[in-house]
């Protein structure tokens, strides 16, 4: 498995300059809306043509700008999953599924029952795309694309239109029925954890160029930059101001905090996960911030607090700016004898270096 | 009552013979040719499109006889086009019935074309999209997937385009005229005969067309109406 992609392409004013490389075998593509992302996702499916660069799947060329190179996207093979499935609504499951084979019309057929059969969609073969779910008409699209054995598949959001519960269970079903699949499967999504669970390499994307590539679970605990940071679901990020060499005073929290190792000269951020914090009563130890809420929020499984800054002002709006503080259902139940912490302290370990 | 009863035994029926094939004829040509330019024109650059939008709609708007004036204009034998189409193929569109279809067309042609437009411009690109990605070629697409998704809108252009067609008067009167059992349309018979003063003869002509395009539309209704089962009301 081998990917390259190097693209630029500007559309009015989005100007966009991608440039990642991967030899996983699933790769996810992580982005707010807007980021270059399904475009990125369409130029290497040959939708969109890109102004300058190359796209090179395992040593072949599909798109290439100084060899004049671009392979129209009905040969390049790469299946394309669509957020809204795009299954063409005039015709059957069947039809649909057979709508890109070739050959034979009794190899066709066979192609397609056994699609049916490994997708379970055999009391189905009949209806239109308008009657039928939405975990059949992923199964239905899914199918269509493998039918024709595509080299790669493309998975552009396809679970961000779906409530919860079922985005789960089609998340569950997608990640088994490719579990088969020796291509290259790259996923789009704006959601952490959707990437996270799937992609073994991982891209983050922000303004039109990729901040941060490499293998996944090394990314997110270690994201480099303030933007892949950010999108990875760090919710603390604060500009710094370097006093030595342990030394940082983290400006938007108004803390000091002093670490063992020796930090980077071109750190400019850092970040702390919410869920990090080690409560502290009584006594305030080092890299502490004084625990004063400024808002409150209860949920299912957690409780989130905003603080207010060390030194500072309460925020107008809680959260914003100043720092928050995550805690599982679990921990807030030991919390009750003991009460709220004086102070939540940052771990050296936890704590995100940022350029 | 007994005067109709007459009028009906001796009636010569060939107008609605004539009107039918021209519409159906005009009709065939109107459904290519709009589904054609349709295709064309989405495609165009925005100004592009507005400037030749406007002309492929100018029949619709202009007075039909200023349409047939232009068909004149241009398939007389003593012009260019006429000229050349009659001493290659011994083809003649001024007073035979191939005026009537050429009249009918072109005033008949921008229903269809604005139809077949408004719905391929409701299409889903991500259709065509697929298609591509699914080693679909373009024709095929075009042929598999847009025209039929876009049927109840091609399907409520080719009513139209024949309802019109079938009752068009002015450019057939002055490229085809009105020679009995050859051109004469319903149209052009209902208006000779009231300069005749027979309102009779009027009326029956008059009832037979209005019965004809109301079951061309509720027929055609019907069948959109089927397909369209699956689409939710509002």
């Amino acid at each position: 498995m081998n990917l390259t992609v190097d693209i630029k392409k500007s559309i009015g004013d989005f100007h966009m300059d991608v440039r990642f490389r991967s030899k996983a075998s699933r790769i996810g593509i992580l982005g707010a809306s807007g980021c270059g992302k399904s475009m990125t996702l369409k130029a290497i499916a040959g939708i969109e043509i890109p102004d300058a660069g190359e796209i090179v799947i395992n040593g072949q060329e599909f798109y290439h700008s100084g060899h004049k190179v671009n392979i129209r996207p009905q040969k390049r093979n790469i299946g394309y999953l669509f957020q809204n499935y795009a299954l063409f609504p005039t015709m059957t499951v069947e039809k649909n599924i057979e709508a890109g084979l070739k050959g034979r019309k009794r190899e066709r057929q066979k192609r397609v029952d056994e699609m049916i059969r490994v997708f379970r969609l055999d009391g189905f073969r009949d209806r239109l795309p308008g009657e039928l779910s939405g975990g059949q008409q992923q199964r239905a699209a899914l199918a269509r694309i493998m039918a024709y054995e595509p080299d790669v598949i493309l998975l552009d959001e396809p679970f961000s239109a779906l409530d919860m519960s079922l985005k789960d269970r089609l998340q569950q079903e997608l990640a088994e029925m490719l579990s088969d699949y020796r291509g290259i499967v790259i996923l789009v999504s704006h959601s952490r954890d959707e990437i996270y669970r799937f992609s073994e390499d991982l891209i983050i994307m922000d303004r039109g160029s990729a901040v941060a590539f490499g293998n996944t679970k090394e990314i997110f605990a270690n994201p480099g930059t303030k933007e892949a940071a950010r999108l990875t679901g760090c919710g603390n990020i604060s500009k710094i101001r370097r006093i030595d060499a342990h030394r940082i005073e983290a400006i938007d929290w108004g803390v000091e905090i002093t670490l063992i190792r020796e930090i980077p000269k071109n750190i400019s951020y850092v970040g702390y996960r919410q869920h990090d914090f080690l409560p502290v009563w009584g006594e305030r130890k080092e890299n502490c911030v004084r625990l004063r809420i400024a808002g409150y929020a209860e949920l299912p499984f957690e409780k989130k607090f905003y603080l207010t800054p060390e030194n500072g002002e309460s925020p107008q709006i809680p959260g914003d700016g100043g720092l928050c503080w995550f805690l599982l259902k679990e921990q807030w139940g030991m919390m009750k004898e003991r009460g709220l912490p004086d102070y939540l302290q940052f771990q050296e370990e936890q704590l995100l270096l940022l350029s | 009552m007994e005067a109709v009863g007459k009028i009906l035994e001796g009636l010569d029926w060939s107008p609605l013979w004539i009107s039918l094939k021209t519409g159906a004829a005009a009709t065939v040509f109107s459904f290519f040719l709009g589904i054609f330019a349709a295709r064309k024109v989405i495609r165009m650059a925005p100004g592009r499109k507005a400037f030749i939008d406007g002309i492929l709609t100018l029949p619709m708007v202009m007075p039909p006889t200023a349409a047939g004036f232009f068909l004149l204009l241009l398939f007389s034998r003593r012009r260019p086009l006429g000229i050349f189409l009659y001493e290659n193929f011994d083809v003649r569109v001024v007073q035979t019935w191939l005026g009537c279809v050429v009249a009918a067309t072109v005033i008949a042609f921008p229903l269809m074309y604005r139809n077949a437009r408004a719905a391929f411009e409701q299409i889903d690109v991500n259709l065509v999209y697929a298609g591509r990605t699914l080693g679909m070629s373009e024709v095929r697409i075009f042929w598999k997937v847009v025209v039929p998704t876009a049927g109840p809108g091609i399907a409520s252009g080719t009513i139209l385009t024949f309802a019109r067609a079938l009752g068009e008067y002015g450019a057939t009167s002055m490229l085809a005229g009105n020679i009995p059992g050859k051109t004469g349309t319903i149209s052009q018979k209902i208006a000779m005969v009231i300069q005749d003063g027979d309102y009779v003869t009027a009326g029956i002509w008059v009832a037979a067309v209005i019965l004809i395009a109301l079951a061309a539309v509720v027929l055609m209704n019907l069948i959109a109406g089927k397909r369209m089962k699956t689409v939710k009301r509002w």
